[in-house]
Order: structure tokens, then C-alpha cells, then sequence
């Protein structure tokens, strides 16, 4: 464990919030840059390049959406957005527009340090190494060199479709997809309002995967917003 | 002392009409004895007085300088309203601009010429129909007006000049005016005035008539009327002004004037005769028409001219009544006494005498029965013009041609029928076949045919039955009187059998119209609902009327909306809805048929419920319909005022229902505010008692009391935020800000996604989830169902022992898919069933902690999905909550088929 301890950039306006990320971050032995507006949000990453930014929906001078679009513009930081309940469609926004994860307030230290962990992680891995070809959730076993999955000792064949799916949720192991992501990348842009398609997919990933379909272990629905494979817990 | 105090009803009515008055605009009429005298000089002076001095906002609406000089001057720094052009069959004409006039809104406006007649296509036919809707505007007119435009002194005027003035005012705009200003000129010289050319004349033809006009003897006449007209106002004014003071008893008299109106032409004049009789004698006049079942047969331009009496009755300012009696002067005199009237105005006769042996006249009648009521008859003859007959449009004047052909077979059948049955012995015998005859023509085909097969009859009977045969010649005399009688039996009979028609007719038309007011007012009624009343009242209008309709209601911001429209009607953007909101504004009739906006494809009527304005009525009349028929008006009134009213009264009822539910609101209201400040203190107060003892540095703390107290902190602010949660989407719900976003899609992912996000809550549980493999997928928004699932299963840890276990399930059936979450907890009480979904209530106060808002949103997201929401016992213990979602038709029957079909397309 060499590594440097990894900077994050919260940007939140609200100062108790603050001070709850900070305490929880700082504990575990992250370096924490602090900003409340969008546009020192954005002046702070380009001249830091933290390795990850929390980011709140709600700011008082440009919305978090449209900080999320230009910081995509020239950086590839991972972007947690930390959104309000009645919040749902920025925040599906946002994901589309490039952040990685999200946070509906309030939440726990565990799951913040969770998320953060899959997306530093997820950041680590494509920068480095492509993915590992062989990934393991519980007894969810995912091949990706032969293309072979199982669960268990029990073997699971996937159409081609219901494979691609998988891949691409698996790329994302841990994060949420959106319903768009998962369109495009899996049938391309041009499918994009097509989300009958996903949706029955989806139900048939789950039949072959889960043991229970309607109480998932891998496969979660994040309502309104798209799909997750967890990937830890 | 008692007699001199006002009284209180009357004073109050004077309240009341100051009132309107001073948000009414008011009305100041420069007004002369005859063109010429400088009417239009001295209000353009007034005008300029008070834009100079009082610095008013004065606009000149229309202003005739007639090219003069002294008066073009006048107009110099006045604003003058841009004229209206009106193209009239290719003739540009100039016109006063109302719109224009109201959207400028001045204080005080200027319209010339009040009696001008407006080019067609124009809002109201006449220029005082602008100007009475200018002052309800609340703007302030100065106006000219001659004497001889006056209603009430039109004839008069007639009389003395021998020119008959078409463009008349009614009297009670004068009335009512704010002001009567007389602009007098001594007669010579006008006449000077008039040599020296500087009374404007149109053209040559109008001069010489003109040239009547202005003989001396007229004007000063004329000028007569005008001062005395003018006097008579000011007198009223005064005796207004004792009243009002109580200085002297009201100037009731006592006295009512009523004059019998006909259809005759000449009844007009009698009108004004009596109108000037009850001006003089400070009396009340009621213009009193009597149906009888003769004048049923009246043609159409009878019923026009009538019409046109009453409304005469009405623009003078009298009171114009329609009664329906068998005879006329019983009829008058009855009502008269009701109404305590003191002189009756009538007619001369103008029949010649004989009739009155054969029949007692009217006036006789009338004169007998009157009593102690003063008769008046006036003669209604010379200087009116001879009454024109309207030829056409009389309903069987003398019968169609059928039926004259009908006669003439009935004749000949029964000429034959006699031949065969009697030959030519029973003569007697055969003269009954022929009146049988007549009998049956006229009670089939009328007057006309009837008389005619009487005639046919005499001379067949004469020319075969009565020797010489078949030759008109006649050798025994006695058979002449034979003929004489039997031609005048058959026309007694003809007579009477066509009164019986006539009454017959009467009678049914009386009938028709009680039954569809009957109809109509029994099912208006009944209807409670606003939409079902629209259309009941629709198809009543419609079918008595013989007419399309469409019915227009304020909706918000009381901008009218069409509600109801039959085929071809209204539509959105027509150019009648202009109509129909100018009744709405006015609550007068307008539209085809009537004085204003006469050119409208249909007929407007107001809506009118007992405190106002409730909508509009628009009649498409067909061919058939008799819109102009005075009864069917007063019929379409009566049924009017019927749909105002109930309409009004569904209102009222939806307003009591607001006002209950605001109650109730309030109620809950106050429920919320003592629970949630019970709910919302509690885990607060706990988090402050918590945390405060955490940071006070006195108390000594182990781990184990850390850990226990920053627990019971993290547990109450879980607490806090569902019920924040649950207050939010309440008030979402309530609010109707909550939209269901139905996306068609697998129950079991929002069942894993809320068991999910249940996980803590859910630990040492066990949870058991199924659900069928092949349920179809289901319309629903997710977020919404999710959140429903949560407080199902919140509400089912909450409400069961620690450990035991908690089912969800779901049931596919035909067009529902059903959902359970169900526990082992004591189950819920049978008279909780119902009252456990109600907003705050809580079947076990204290436990759980909740507000009791829980089930009541799952209740509204579930409908607001269109499906159930209710709660069961189960065998072997514990409550099942179950919901229903219902399926679209066109859901896709299992997830397998769909899959496959899918897979198929995208490769």
C-alpha cells in the first residue's frame, strides 16, 4: 500500500453536510478539498485533478448537471452525485451525462465510503488494466475471457443479447447504469426509448441468474433510474 | 306624519340604483327642437371645457361638423377615435367605432346623433345601443338628439310636420339620463341660419323634404315639444328629489294606465297615447295583450308587428303582458282589477257596425265589464300609413291547393254516394250527404276548402238532384230557399268546426309547451350532476325548439368555455363566441333575430340563475324552427331561466361540497399540526437529550453507553426522515402534484428493488418473495409502487413480532395482478378494516411511532394507479395488505414470449 492517499472534492453547499463527509472521509484516511459553488467546483478539479468528486445536485449558482457536463468535457475524474429525494430526474440527468454513481441524502458513512470504494476502484481498473477476465460476486462467477458464467456449480448459457447486458453491467460492477447507458451500449444509440427491450431482458438475466428473482442478489433495480450489479455486501 | 316618511322598500330600491348609477357612466343629451339649432357646436364646447378645465380624458367618438367651419374648430386638440369602415355592398361606409372606444377607455366620449341607425354588420342596429353599452363600461358620453327621434313624440311629431322619423330612441334612455342639456334657438333664427345654408342637408331629395320640415308653424311646434319634453323631465327630477327627501308622498298615484295592444299597425300610436296619458298622470303602464284561440291563425307578419307593439310597451317603459283567455275583454278586465288598474286605453273599432250585431265587439265587451274603470278609446286612424297585409306565410289563409282539391272530390263523392243511396226522391236526405260532406272537408282542410265544397254542393245539388236535371234553372221556388238554407247551414258548420280546430290547435300548442316546461323542469331537477344537466337541458331545448345548441359556462377566470356544442355549432376560434361573450358581459339576448349582433349564424340567451349570470344558451335555428314567435320566446325564457337556475343550484351544491371539504381539510388541519408536533418532538427531543449527554464532559461515559446512545440518535433521525417522507408525499398527493408515470414493466423489480432498500429494517427476518414466473408485465411507476411496498413492509415490521416471517406475493389474474404483503403480527381489528387507511389514524395509538399517513399514501398511489388497496385477517394469524394493479389490454401475456420475440428482431 504505497499509494498516495486519494483526494476527493466535495462540493456541497450546506456546511453540517460538509462537515459529515469531511469527518467520514478524513477517518478513513482520505485528503478532502472543500468548495460550495459549481464554478469553484470546477476551477478546483483542473488545478487539483482530485481523484474523485462528490458532487451536490442542489448548488446554489450552476446546477449540478450542468457541472457534470463540463467537467466531462476534459476530465474523466469519477463523479458521485449526492442528490435530494424529489430530485430523481437531475439526477438521472446527471448519470446520463456522465457521472458514475449517486447518493440519495440522507445516507450513512458506510454507504458513502462504499460507493466511493467502487468508483475508485472502477477508476484504478480502466486506467490500468481493461477488467479482469474473471470476476467473481458471491457464487456469481463471470468469465469474461472464455464467456462462460455460472452460478454456483451451476452452468448459465446467455443469448447473446442477455450476455452483453451482463458485460456491461459487470464493466460497471458496483456503480448504477441508466436505462440509457445500458440501450446504448447494448443495442446502440439508436434504441434508446426502447426500454420495453431492457426491462424483459433484465427479467431474463435475473431468471437465469438469481435464485430468487423477485429478491435479486446481484441484479438490482434502481426504480426510475436503471440498473446495478453489486458487487460487494 | 306616517305617509310622508319614504318608504323603506322603495327607498332602498333608490339606494340601489344610485349605486349602479355612479359605476354606470354618465349620460348627457344635448338636445334640440330641430336640426340646425347647434346641438353638435355646444357639446364639442362642453367637451373642450371639460378636457381644458376639469382636464378630463376626452375622446370624440364620432362628432358631424358637416364641413362647418365654427364647429371643425372645435375639434382642435381633441382626440379623435379613428372611424370604423364598414364595407356595405361595395359602399365604404364610415361608422362609429364601439371596440375601439371601449379598449381606449376615455373618461368621457363623444357620440353624435344618438337616433343614427348603424350600418349593417355593425354590433347593435342602433347608435343607442353603443352608447347604453359604453356607459355600463362606466365611460361618460355627451350625445345629440333631436325631438322629433323621441319615441313617445314620433307620431306627434308625424302629425304636425307630416314627416314620419324612422330613427327613433326609446324614452327611457332620455329618462334615465344624467342630464338633459336643451341647446334653443329661437325659430327666426334658425330660419335665418337655414338660408344662409348653414344647416347641413345630406342631398336634394332630403332637402325637399326638408323643406316641409322647416316651415315655422313646425318648429315652433317642434320647439314646443322640445322645451316641454324637457320641463316634464325636470319635473320628474323634482318630485324624484321631494320623494327622496321625504318632503312629499311618493309620487305614485296610484294611478296604472293599460292599453290594449294588438298586431293592427294603429296600435302603436295608441301605445304612445297611452304612454303620454300615464306621463301626465304620473301612472304606471302596462301594455296588455290577450291570445285568443282566433289568433293562433295570426301570419307570421302579424306576430311580427305584435312583437313589435310589446316591445314598444317595453322601450317606452311600460310593463307588456301576454294573457291567453277565450274571449279578450273578459280576459283584460280581470287582469286589470288584479292589477288595480284605473284606465284601460283602447282602440276605435275599425270594423264596420253590422259586425257587432252579428258578434259583441271587443270594446262593447270591455266597456260593460269594465265597471269602476275608466275606458278610453282613442282613435288610432289618419296620419298612420294603411296597414300592410302580409301576403305570404299565413298559415292556411284559405287552405292549400290540396285541400280545395280535396273539396271538390269530397263533392263529387258525395254527389255520387247520394245518387246511388237516394236517387232523386229523398231530396231532404241527400242535402245531409252534402253537409256531411262539408263537415269533413272543414274539419280536414279549414276554411278556404270548406266554403268552396259548400258552394260545389248547393250548385251540384241544383244541377243534378232538383228538376230541371242537369241545368242550374230552377222551377220551384221553394227549392231556392232550399239552397239558401242548406248553403248557410254549411257555412255555420264550416265556421264552427274551424273554431274547434282553432281551439284545438290553441290547445295543443298550450299543451306542448306545458309539457316540455313539465319535462324540462322534472329532469333539470333530477340532474345533479353539472354534465348530465347540460345535456338533458340540450336535448330538451333542442327537441322543443326544433334547434342545434351549444352551451357555454364560465370556466376559470370566467372566461367563457364551450361545455356542450352539437354538430355544426360552436367551435373553438368561431367569430360567434365574440356574441356569445357580449351576453355574457350584458345578460341580454343578442345574436340572429334580435337588435344587436343581428348577423350571428345563431341566437344568444343568458343563462340567469337568482344571483346572477350562470351562462349562455346559443339556438342554431333550422328552416322549422319559429324562433320569432313570441310565445316560443317567452318559452325559451321560462326554459332558460329553468337551466340558470339549476345550474346555479349544481354550482351551489359543488360549492357546499368545497365548503365540507374545506371544513374537513381544516379538520385535518389540525389533527396533523397536534400529531406531528407530537411525532415530530419526540425522536427530536430524543436526538438533543442524546447528544447533549454525549458532549457534556462531566458524565462519565464508557463504550458501551457511546455506542447505546449514538444508536438510539441514529434511530430516532431514521425516524424522523420517514416521517418528513411521509408529510412530503402527502401533501404531494393532496396537492395532485403527484403523476403517475406508467411504464409497462416486471413486478418482481420493484419487489427486489424495495426489499433491497428494506435491508436493514429487514434484517433477522425472514422474507419471502414470490412471484410467478410467468406474470405479464405491468403498467406502473415504479418510484410510486416502490414506495408503496415500503410502507407495506415498514408497516408489517413494525407491526409484528421481532423474527417472524414476512411474505410478498403477487397473483396474476385476468386483468389484474394482484400484490401481498403479509405478516405474522396480531392482525388488524375488524373496525379497523376500513378506517386503517384514513389519513392519521392509527389502529394502535403509540406503537410504531408513525403519523398514520402511511396506508393513506399507499391508498392514493394505488388509485391514482387505478387499482385497490385493502386488508385481510389470515388464517393462522397475522394482517395481509393486498393492492391491485389493474393490466392495459395490450400487455404482452409472459415475459418468455416477449423475449423470444425480441431476441429475434435484434439479431
Amino acid at each position: 500500500m504505497t499509494e498516495p492517499k486519494p483526494l476527493v472534492l466535495l462540493v456541497e453547499d450546506e456546511v453540517q453536510m460538509r462537515t459529515f463527509v469531511r469527518l467520514a472521509l478524513t477517518s478513513h484516511g482520505h485528503r478532502v478539498l472543500e468548495v460550495d459553488t459549481g464554478r469553484e467546483a470546477l476551477q478546483q478539479a483542473a488545478a487539483h485533478t482530485p481523484d474523485l468528486i462528490l458532487l451536490d445536485l442542489g448548488l446554489p449558482d450552476i446546477d449540478g448537471l450542468e457541472v457534470t457536463r463540463q467537467l466531462r468535457e476534459w476530465s474523466a475524474t469519477p463523479v458521485i452525485v449526492i442528490s435530494a429525494r424529489g430530485q430523481e430526474k437531475q439526477k438521472v440527468e446527471a448519470l446520463d451525462a456522465g457521472a458514475d454513481d449517486y447518493l440519495t441524502k440522507p445516507f450513512g458513512s458506510a454507504e458513502l465510503m462504499a460507493r466511493i470504494r467502487v468508483a475508485l476502484r472502477h477508476a484504478a481498473r480502466t486506467a490500468q488494466d481493461p477488467l479482469s477476465s474473471v470476476v467473481t460476486i458471491g457464487t456469481l462467477r463471470i468469465d469474461l475471457g472464455r464467456r462462460q458464467i455460472s452460478v454456483g456449480d451451476r452452468e448459465v448459457h446467455l443469448t447473446p443479447i442477455e450476455y452483453k447486458l451482463l458485460v456491461a453491467l459487470t464493466k460497471h460492477a458496483g456503480m448504477v447504469l441508466t436505462h440509457k447507458q445500458l440501450l446504448d451500449q447494448v443495442w446502440g444509440p439508436g434504441h434508446a426509448h426502447q426500454m420495453q427491450y431492457l426491462r424483459v431482458y433484465m427479467a431474463q438475466l435475473r431468471q437465469k441468474l438469481e435464485e430468487n428473482p423477485a429478491h435479486p442478489l446481484y441484479l438490482v433495480t434502481e426504480p426510475g433510474v436503471g440498473y446495478r450489479l453489486k458487487s460487494e455486501g | 306624519m306616517t305617509e310622508k316618511r319614504p318608504d323603506p322598500d322603495e327607498l332602498l330600491a333608490r339606494v340601489r340604483e344610485e349605486e349602479a348609477r355612479a359605476a354606470r357612466g354618465r349620460l348627457t343629451i344635448f338636445f334640440g327642437a330641430a336640426p340646425g339649432v347647434g346641438k353638435t357646436y355646444t357639446m364639442l364646447e362642453a367637451a373642450r371645457l371639460e378636457a381644458e378645465d376639469q382636464k378630463r380624458d376626452v375622446v370624440i367618438g364620432i362628432a358631424e361638423t358637416h364641413g362647418r367651419y365654427d364647429t371643425g374648430s372645435l375639434l382642435i386638440g381633441l382626440e379623435l377615435l379613428p372611424r370604423r369602415v364598414v364595407d356595405h355592398r361595395g359602399i365604404k361606409l364610415e361608422e362609429f367605432d364601439l371596440d375601439g372606444a371601449l379598449r381606449r377607455r376615455p373618461q368621457l366620449i363623444l357620440v353624435d346623433e344618438l337616433a343614427h341607425s348603424n350600418a349593417a354588420g355593425s354590433r347593435h342596429l342602433k347608435r343607442w345601443q353603443d352608447v347604453e353599452e359604453l356607459l355600463d363600461a362606466g365611460i361618460d358620453v355627451f350625445t345629440s338628439l333631436n325631438v322629433q327621434h323621441l319615441e313617445s313624440l314620433n307620431d306627434v311629431v308625424a302629425q304636425v310636420t307630416g314627416v314620419i322619423v324612422r330613427e327613433t330612441v326609446p324614452d327611457a334612455v332620455f329618462d334615465k339620463a344624467y342630464e338633459v342639456r336643451v341647446v334653443d334657438l329661437p325659430v327666426d333664427q334658425l330660419l335665418e341660419r337655414l338660408q344662409e345654408g348653414k344647416v347641413y342637408v345630406a342631398d336634394q331629395a332630403a332637402a325637399r323634404a326638408l323643406g316641409n320640415f322647416f316651415k315655422e308653424g313646425n318648429l315652433i311646434a317642434l320647439r314646443e315639444l322640445a322645451l316641454r319634453r324637457t320641463a316634464e323631465r325636470v319635473e320628474a327630477k323634482m318630485r324624484g328629489y321631494k320623494a327622496a327627501h321625504g318632503i312629499e308622498e311618493s309620487w305614485h298615484t296610484g294611478e296604472r294606465v293599460l292599453v290594449c295592444v294588438s298586431a293592427s299597425p294603429h296600435s302603436a300610436l295608441l301605445i304612445r297615447a297611452a304612454r303620454r296619458m300615464a306621463t301626465s298622470l304620473h301612472a304606471e303602464l302596462i301594455g296588455c295583450y290577450v291570445e285568443t284561440p282566433a289568433s293562433i291563425r295570426m301570419s307570421s307578419g302579424d306576430r311580427e308587428r305584435l312583437a313589435q307593439n310589446m316591445r314598444l310597451v317595453e322601450s317606452l317603459g311600460g310593463d307588456p303582458v301576454t294573457l291567453r283567455a277565450e274571449d279578450g275583454a273578459i280576459e283584460t278586465v280581470r287582469y286589470a282589477r288584479k292589477r288595480n288598474v284605473t284606465k284601460i286605453v283602447v282602440g276605435k273599432p275599425t270594423h264596420p257596425r253590422w259586425r257587432d250585431v252579428l258578434k259583441a265587439s271587443f270594446l262593447d265587451n270591455l266597456v260593460r265589464q269594465s265597471r269602476e274603470i275608466d275606458v278610453y278609446v282613442i282613435s288610432g286612424l289618419p296620419t298612420a300609413p294603411p296597414p300592410v297585409r302580409a301576403a305570404a306565410g299565413r298559415r292556411t289563409p284559405y287552405g292549400d291547393p290540396f285541400g280545395y282539391a280535396a273539396g271538390v272530390a269530397t263533392v263529387v263523392t258525395a254527389a255520387v254516394s247520394a245518387w246511388f243511396l237516394f236517387g232523386r226522391k229523398e231530396l231532404a236526405d241527400v242535402v245531409m250527404v252534402f253537409l256531411l260532406g262539408v263537415v269533413l272537408v272543414s274539419m280536414r282542410f279549414g276554411y278556404g276548402p270548406s266554403l268552396l265544397a259548400a258552394v260545389l254542393s248547393v250548385l251540384a245539388f241544383d244541377f243534378f238532384f232538383v228538376p230541371p236535371y242537369l241545368s242550374f234553372a230552377v222551377t220551384d221556388l221553394s227549392h231556392i230557399v232550399t239552397f239558401g238554407v242548406m248553403f248557410l247551414v254549411a257555412v255555420v258548420i264550416s265556421g264552427l268546426t274551424n273554431r274547434i280546430r282553432d281551439q284545438a290547435d290553441s290547445a295543443r300548442g298550450r299543451e306542448r309547451r306545458t309539457a316540455s316546461l313539465y319535462a324540462v323542469s322534472r329532469e333539470l331537477g333530477a340532474a345533479t350532476a353539472r354534465l348530465t344537466l347540460l345535456q338533458t337541458a340540450a336535448r330538451h331545448v333542442q327537441e322543443v325548439f326544433n334547434v342545434k345548441v351549444a352551451v357555454l359556462l364560465p370556466g376559470r377566470g370566467d372566461e367563457l368555455e364551450i361545455v356542450h356544442a352539437d354538430e355544426g355549432t360552436l367551435a373553438e376560434g368561431d367569430k360567434d363566441l365574440g356574441v356569445a361573450d357580449w351576453v355574457w358581459n350584458h345578460q341580454r339576448s343578442a345574436g340572429a333575430g334580435t337588435d344587436t349582433l343581428p348577423l350571428a349564424r345563431a341566437l344568444f340567451v343568458p343563462l340567469m340563475g337568482s344571483r346572477g349570470r350562470v351562462g349562455v344558451l346559443a339556438l342554431y335555428p333550422s328552416p322549422d324552427s319559429r324562433l320569432d314567435d313570441p310565445d316560443e320566446r317567452q318559452l325559451l325564457h321560462t326554459i332558460a331561466g329553468l337551466i340558470g337556475s339549476s345550474l346555479e343550484r349544481t354550482e351551489l351544491a359543488d360549492e357546499a361540497r368545497r365548503a365540507a371539504l374545506r371544513i374537513e381539510t381544516e379538520q385535518l388541519r389540525n389533527a396533523l399540526l397536534s400529531s406531528v408536533s407530537h411525532d415530530l418532538r419526540t425522536p427530536l427531543g430524543v436526538v438533543t437529550g442524546a447528544t447533549s449527554a454525549l458532549l457534556e464532559d462531566d458524565i462519565p461515559k464508557d463504550d458501551a453507553v457511546r455506542r447505546q446512545l449514538l444508536m438510539t440518535v441514529h434511530e430516532e433521525a431514521l425516524r424522523l426522515n420517514l416521517l418528513v417522507r411521509n408529510l412530503l408525499d402527502m401533501t404531494r398527493l393532496e396537492a395532485g402534484a403527484l403523476k403517475v408515470q406508467k411504464d409497462l414493466q416486471p413486478l418482481e423489480e420493484v419487489v427486489g428493488s424495495s426489499l433491497d432498500r428494506m435491508e436493514d429494517r429487514l434484517r433477522g427476518r425472514e422474507v419471502q418473495a414470490s412471484i410467478p414466473a410467468d406474470l405479464p408485465l405491468v403498467p406502473f411507476d415504479a418510484i410510486l409502487i416502490e414506495q408503496v411496498l415500503i410502507n407495506l413492509l415498514e408497516n408489517a415490521t413494525k407491526y409484528s413480532p421481532a423474527g417472524t416471517p414476512i411474505e410478498v406475493r403477487a397473483f396474476g389474474h385476468e386483468d389484474e395482478v394482484e400484490v401481498e404483503v403479509a405478516d405474522r403480527g396480531p392482525g388488524v381489528a375488524k373496525q379497523d378494516v376500513e378506517r386503517i387507511f384514513d389519513k392519521f389514524y392509527r389502529a394502535r395509538e403509540g406503537e410504531g411511532g408513525g403519523v398514520g399517513l402511511g396506508l393513506t399514501i399507499c391508498r392514493g398511489i394505488v388509485s391514482a394507479h387505478g387499482g385497490r388497496i385493502w386488508v385481510e385477517g389470515r388464517s393462522g394469524g397475522g394482517a395481509a395488505f393486498r393492492f391491485t394493479l389493474p393490466l392495459e389490454k395490450a400487455a404482452p401475456s409472459t415475459v418468455g414470449t416477449m423475449t423470444g420475440a425480441l431476441e429475434q428482431e435484434v439479431r
